[in-house]
């Protein structure tokens, strides 16, 4: 086979594996979406506060070390102890839970009603809150994420090429395991909102919610469990970019890319997110190989804005979105 | 008592229609425009240009821009950074390609052809609405700031992809470059915004204005009597555009002196802009300049009193300021979706009864 022939594949196959991170972080975007009508551009923050918190709690980091320094005058900085990975993990969760319902509580609950700009512009509010409260809690610096999750080159995966093709493969270990994940993610949260009551009422709620209220689902509860589980996947995905590039600000931007995926993909449907997520993923990686080097390279940063932009022209409710209808 | 309509006769349509139809206000705007013209200039030094006038009138320009599009057209935009951004390199590249022209062209020239940009970022806008379209604007954000970026011809191929910008007159004083004087670049930037604002004002209160609230209200409405969006929209598209390349020129040559393209006028301009407008007021030219003024008085504020005062260190003061403004945010959003402006519009109207409210 000829050698450009190989080194694209291996650029998709890697293409491959980045949409499945950026198709993770719009999953956060859609259930939220689906259940309440809110886009919400604070799960990408929401993904760093998840990272970061983990990291913190698993270095034994005191919360607020920083402002308390500063006020008193003190020098604390760690507790001196050593989280193990699992209990951190659950520990994050509660901290997810906890923020669901205090946005719940003092940003929802006062803006039932409103224009979906105004809620837009409110989880922009949100996202840059909760961007400064993460850095005064845990510390701005980059830190290091590691809760054992495999890394480094695979060779079974560069052998077995070599032997077919001649030709090893170049694939990351950890964005296997995240393609792993992420599957298992979403026949996870579509077995959940197929099979169950609680998802059931999720999918009522998405559906109409004054309908919902009358046979007596709860909106709150709704958008508290909601807003959790967008934490949940916001943990996931901060725990796999955070392994994979430390965790840092540019996290939050990173999830911006996830936006450019929901419009391709449709804001409504979950196999929306992940088919997204690997066009954007594969298609950057392909312009950057094969048209980048004659621009000028780093064309990643804007052509999955571009190629959602162009797409929506032809079909603004993305791949497979619910059509938009509207009445006068 | 003052604060009446009462004994103000109109006798014309003129007088009745004008923007300050109480004399307390009417005299107030003079005031306020005398104050600016005749005595700030005289009193003014480097450090207060630098850390509010000239910023806060060249932020004013840019939530002007944008509450044109957002406020007055309903169309989100996140690409003010890259909007800025042409009217930055416009600016640049005629400035040193037109050296004998006064800086008051460069500027003016800038903004058109922002304007011109905007309006090809704004084609979309037909047939995408909502957030769909405030996505699609972080299109133009990463693109433009890409291609000044890459591409050299821009910034004239210096060696560092800086732009900085040459010493340039206006009627024989010098406003740009290391050289100028505080009073001559806040007077440049004043006359700017004054001539903009007064622009923006009655373009929003007559019938071009009118489509752009009735597109914003409910486009297919507005279409079915009779306005036509693709005017309408690309319209707004390039009025808000000249307004942010004129701030983006100014910004760029006036205010900061050299440029580097992803640290000025990166995706945070676009927010901090939009943040402008939600705080001030969508819809109000006044909200435009108050959002701008406290948006730049808030981190000079914060800075002086937890760095200043307490002695805190830059970057916790930095953290606080976001979650201050993310906090602002929100609140204003849940208490007064529109903003200082709605505030000021309440006052007026106690104001009006007070003292005797019955």
């Amino acid at each position: 086979m000829p050698d450009q022939l190989l080194f694209a594949m291996e650029v998709t196959l890697n293409g491959l594996m980045a949409g499945v991170l950026y198709a993770l972080v719009a999953l956060g975007f859609v259930l939220i979406f689906k259940a309440s009508g809110i886009f919400n551009y604070a799960q990408g923050v929401m993904a760093l506060f998840a990272a970061l918190t983990l990291v913190g709690i698993m270095d034994g980091q005191v919360p607020f070390a920083h402002l308390i320094n500063a006020i008193f005058g003190t020098d604390v900085h760690h507790f001196g102890w050593n989280v193990p990975a699992i209990l951190a993990i659950a520990l994050t969760l509660g901290v997810m839970v906890l923020l669901a319902i205090l946005v719940e509580r003092l940003v929802l609950r006062h803006l039932v009603n409103q224009p979906d700009i105004i809620l837009f512009m409110a989880t922009i509010g949100l996202a840059y809150f909760m961007e400064g409260f993460g850095d005064i809690m845990w510390g701005s610096d980059i830190k290091k994420l590691d809760v054992g999750l495999p890394q480094g080159i695979s060779e079974t995966v560069e052998s077995a090429t070599d032997a077919i093709f001649g030709y090893g493969f170049f694939i990351d270990r950890l964005d296997m395991v995240a393609t792993v994940i992420a599957a298992l993610l979403v026949i996870g949260l579509t077995l959940f909102s197929q099979y169950t009551k609680q998802g059931r009422a999720l999918r009522a709620v998405a559906d109409d919610h004054q309908a919902a209220l009358s046979v007596g689902i709860s909106l709150r509860f709704i958008w508290v469990l909601v807003w959790s589980i967008a934490g949940f996947v916001a943990l996931v995905a901060g725990m796999m970019w955070g392994a994979k590039s430390g965790v840092q600000f540019s996290l939050s931007l990173i999830a911006l890319k996830a936006l450019p995926v929901l419009m391709l993909g449709g804001f409504t449907s979950i196999p929306g997110a992940i088919v997204g997520g690997l066009i954007i993923g594969v298609g950057e990686k392909l312009f950057e190989f094969t048209i980048g080097p004659m621009v000028g390279g780093a064309t990643e940063n804007w052509f999955a804005y571009v190629l959602a932009l162009a797409f929506l022209v032809f079909r603004p409710q993305g791949l497979f979105g619910d059509r938009i209808i509207e009445r006068v | 008592m003052l604060y009446r309509e009462a004994g103000d006769f109109k006798t014309s349509y003129v007088d009745d229609g004008q923007t300050f139809p109480i004399r307390f206000d009417r005299w107030g705007y003079y005031a306020v425009l005398a104050i600016a013209f005749l005595v700030i200039p005289f009193v003014i030094n480097d450090y207060w240009a630098n850390a509010v006038f000239v910023p806060f009138l060249i932020y004013a320009i840019a939530a002007l821009g944008l509450n044109i599009l957002t406020g007055y057209c309903g169309q989100v935009s996140l690409g003010t950074g890259g909007f800025m951004a042409v009217g930055a390199y416009a600016c640049y590249k005629l400035m040193t390609s037109f050296p004998d022209v006064s800086i008051f062209f460069h500027v003016l020239i800038a903004g058109g052809i922002t304007a011109g940009v905007g309006m090809l970022f704004g084609l979309p806008s037909l047939r995408i609405k909502g957030f769909y379209l405030a996505v699609a604007t972080l299109a133009a954000q990463f693109f433009l700031v890409w291609l000044f970026n890459k591409v050299p011809w821009f910034y004239n191929y210096s060696a560092s992809g800086q732009i900085s910008s040459p010493e340039r007159t206006v009627l024989g004083y010098i406003v740009t470059g290391p050289n100028t004087h505080a009073w001559a670049k806040y007077l440049f930037c004043l006359v700017i915004l004054v001539l903009l604002a007064w622009i923006a004002r009655n373009l929003t209160r007559g019938s071009v204005g009118r489509r752009w609230m009735a597109i914003r209200d409910m486009d297919i409405a507005a279409e079915i009597i009779g306005v036509n969006p693709l005017t309408a929209k690309l319209s707004a598209f390039a009025v808000s555009s000249f307004f942010i390349g004129v701030a983006g020129a100014l910004f760029f040559s006036v205010y900061l002196g050299a440029v580097e393209v992803g640290e000025a006028f990166g995706i945070q301009k676009s927010f901090l802009v939009l943040f402008m407008i939600i705080i001030g007021g969508l819809g109000s030219i006044l909200g435009s300049l108050a959002g701008a003024a406290f948006m730049v008085l808030l981190p000079v504020l914060l800075k002086n009193i937890l760095v200043g005062q307490l002695g805190w260190p830059t970057d916790l003061a930095a953290h606080i300021e976001f979650m201050i403004v993310g906090g602002l945010i929100i609140g204003f959003l849940i208490l007064e979706p529109h903003g200082l402006a709605q505030l000021w519009r309440l006052t007026k109207e106690k104001l009006r009864l007070w003292p005797f409210p019955h």
